[in-house]
């Protein structure tokens, strides 16, 4: 099998979420990634390391047009002979998939939560994270998103070999006119450890000691969607239903009662902990470990803890 | 201006989701069908706004069978004027998507707008596939939306933040959180619903190029292991020792 990865880069350097894809790739076949924009030199290492045998860059298209793009990846696969196109289902994959999969007519299956099984069947998150569903790619060429944090990368690879890549796009059909940075340096979808509050914080003065917490694990700060909606946290924080769906390997939830909604977007977390003085909250019935106490009480001993375990290891 | 919104019908986010027949199908005994959460509070309810401050009519399309005109007459009760169903039950993204570019290929649309996924198959396909089978510009997970003459400035997510960005129409975008407030339906709006025309057309032939072959609950989750409050460092040895995930 040969493969296509395409991955955008932030700030030069390759996310997580684009590493996994690369892996990903390199377990289905040999490999060759795409990328565009300013990559550091340093991180090319890094993409032989997670699998690729070869890479592609391209420094003329920007990521900003999904059309562009998508004309740029199907010259890739047209260039490489690839049968099948990898991407991380971050917020590129999910606008300049679905055009490749149109341009090329091939199959899309998003959300890739494992590699393809034997029958070649490709196991999706659905029904918001509540399910799985298996599917069955019926064309020769085959699209793919893979959902973040869903594989364990074991680096390894050699150096790949690096080659500039153009072709034909055609010009913007979209004009960038601002971009505005979100604080924070860890990404939501992609953080590994996620400390998120609700109402029971009772006001967004007191998330000081959700961001104790947060800085101590190394995590990245989430809300629920209340919180968000009467504007205590930005909206980019709110996971759920219909905010952002995540699946750390640790939840840490303060707070939340465990609506359905925003199970949904939290579920797919390997272990969650569910800190709430209502015994009777039912985010208790999805938690790993349960601890029935004030927040305002036991976030700041868990962080000392944290803080003490740190120091330790 | 003209717009195209386009609709599915969706589980109610309360639904309990279990499958029959050998886990192959979702089992719909019980369940209330709702029109998809993002296709409805965002994109329709945008599209009505700037209907109600710039003029023009705000058509719904669905692709779906008989069943589904109970969730389109939802659409037409918030204030779309009219519909339009294609009368084929959805096999996969592809399928749905090539129905509507081939509906709206000449029909002058000036914005074609989508949920940005919907809650049941979550795959986010159809808009941007769509504007490839269009030929037009796609903007994804937007945000907010305003117009000024045929130029739109949308505020979209992107990796680390929010990119502003302008597009000329016609084009495609998916609607996220953000774009516009919920409506309720009211009873003056249910009433008129009923008159709207809801315009049932037959399918292109287009092959399938996915299909779903069974589906799967995750494996349930063993007891919670309850914490002592006054007791963090158990749930740290815990977390590092028996979860190993610090």
């Amino acid at each position: 099998m040969s493969v296509l990865v395409y991955i955008d880069t932030l700030s030069g350097s390759v996310s997580k979420a684009a590493m996994e894809a690369v892996y990903y790739g390199s377990k289905i076949g040999s490999t060759t990634v795409l990328t565009n924009g300013g990559i550091a030199a340093d991180q090319l290492a890094v993409l032989g390391e997670c699998g690729a045998s070869k890479v592609l860059v391209n420094r003329a298209v920007t990521v900003d047009d999904a059309s562009q793009v998508s004309k740029l990846v199907v010259a890739a696969v047209e260039a490489t002979g690839a049968d099948t196109v990898v991407m991380p289902l971050d917020l590129t994959g999910r606008a300049v998939a679905p055009r490749v999969s149109a341009r090329l007519k091939a199959g899309l299956a998003t959300g890739a939560v494992a590699l393809p099984a034997g029958d070649g069947t490709i196991k999706v998150n659905v029904f918001s994270g509540k399910a799985f569903g298996n599917v069955s790619v019926k064309t020769a060429k085959k699209v793919i998103t893979l959902t973040p944090n869903s594989l364990q990368i074991e680096k390894g690879g050699a150096a790949a070999a690096v080659e500039d890549f153009n072709a034909e796009v055609g010009g913007a059909s979209i004009t960038v006119k601002e971009v505005r940075k979100q604080e924070g340096d860890i990404l939501l979808p992609e953080a590994e450890l996620v400390v998120s509050a609700g109402r029971g914080l009772k006001g967004p003065e007191n998330w000081g000691i959700v961001e104790d917490l947060a800085k101590a694990l190394g995590a990245a700060t989430a809300c629920s969607r209340p919180v968000a909606d009467i504007g205590w946290r930005p909206h980019h924080e709110h996971v759920g239903q219909t905010g952002v769906a995540i699946r750390p390997n640790l939840y840490i939830a303060a707070g939340i009662s465990g609506a359905i909604q925003h199970l949904a977007g939290v579920n797919g977390s390997k272990v969650i902990v569910v800190i709430n003085t209502d015994p009777e909250a039912p985010f208790f019935k999805a938690a790993d470990y349960g601890v029935v106490g004030d927040a305002f009480e036991v976030l700041p001993k868990l962080t000392a803890e944290i803080e003490k375990f740190k120091a330790q290891n | 201006m003209k717009f195209l919104v386009c609709i599915s019908k969706a589980p109610d986010t309360t639904s309990k989701i279990e499958f029959t027949d050998n886990n192959t199908k979702f089992n719909e005994a019980g369940v209330q069908y709702i029109v998809n959460p993002y296709d409805e509070w965002y994109a329709l309810v945008r599209a009505l706004e700037l209907k109600e401050s710039l003029g023009g009519d705000v058509t719904t399309i669905t692709v779906g069978g008989a069943a589904d005109d109970a969730t389109i007459r939802k659409a037409l009760a918030i204030g779309a004027d009219n519909a339009v169903r294609v009368n084929a039950d959805p096999k996969d993204a592809y399928f749905t998507a090539f129905q509507i570019a081939e509906y709206a290929k000449d029909k002058g649309f000036d914005m074609i707008l989508c949920g940005k996924e919907t809650i049941n198959y979550n795959g986010s396909q159809v808009g941007g596939m769509i504007a490839e089978l269009l030929n037009l510009p796609y903007v994804s997970l937007a945000t907010k939306l305003e117009m000024n003459g045929s130029t739109a400035t949308i505020d979209r997510e992107m990796k680390g933040g929010v990119e502003v960005v302008e597009v000329n129409g016609p084009f495609v975008l998916s609607a996220a959180k953000g774009m516009a407030e919920q409506r309720i339906p009211n009873m003056r709006g249910i009433m008129a619903a009923r008159t709207k025309p809801l315009e049932v057309v037959e399918p292109a032939a287009c092959d399938d190029l996915t299909s779903f072959e069974s589906y799967a609950l995750p494996e349930a989750k063993g007891d919670c292991k309850y914490i002592d409050p006054d007791n963090m460092a158990e749930l740290v040895s815990l977390l590092h020792n028996e979860a190993k995930v610090i």
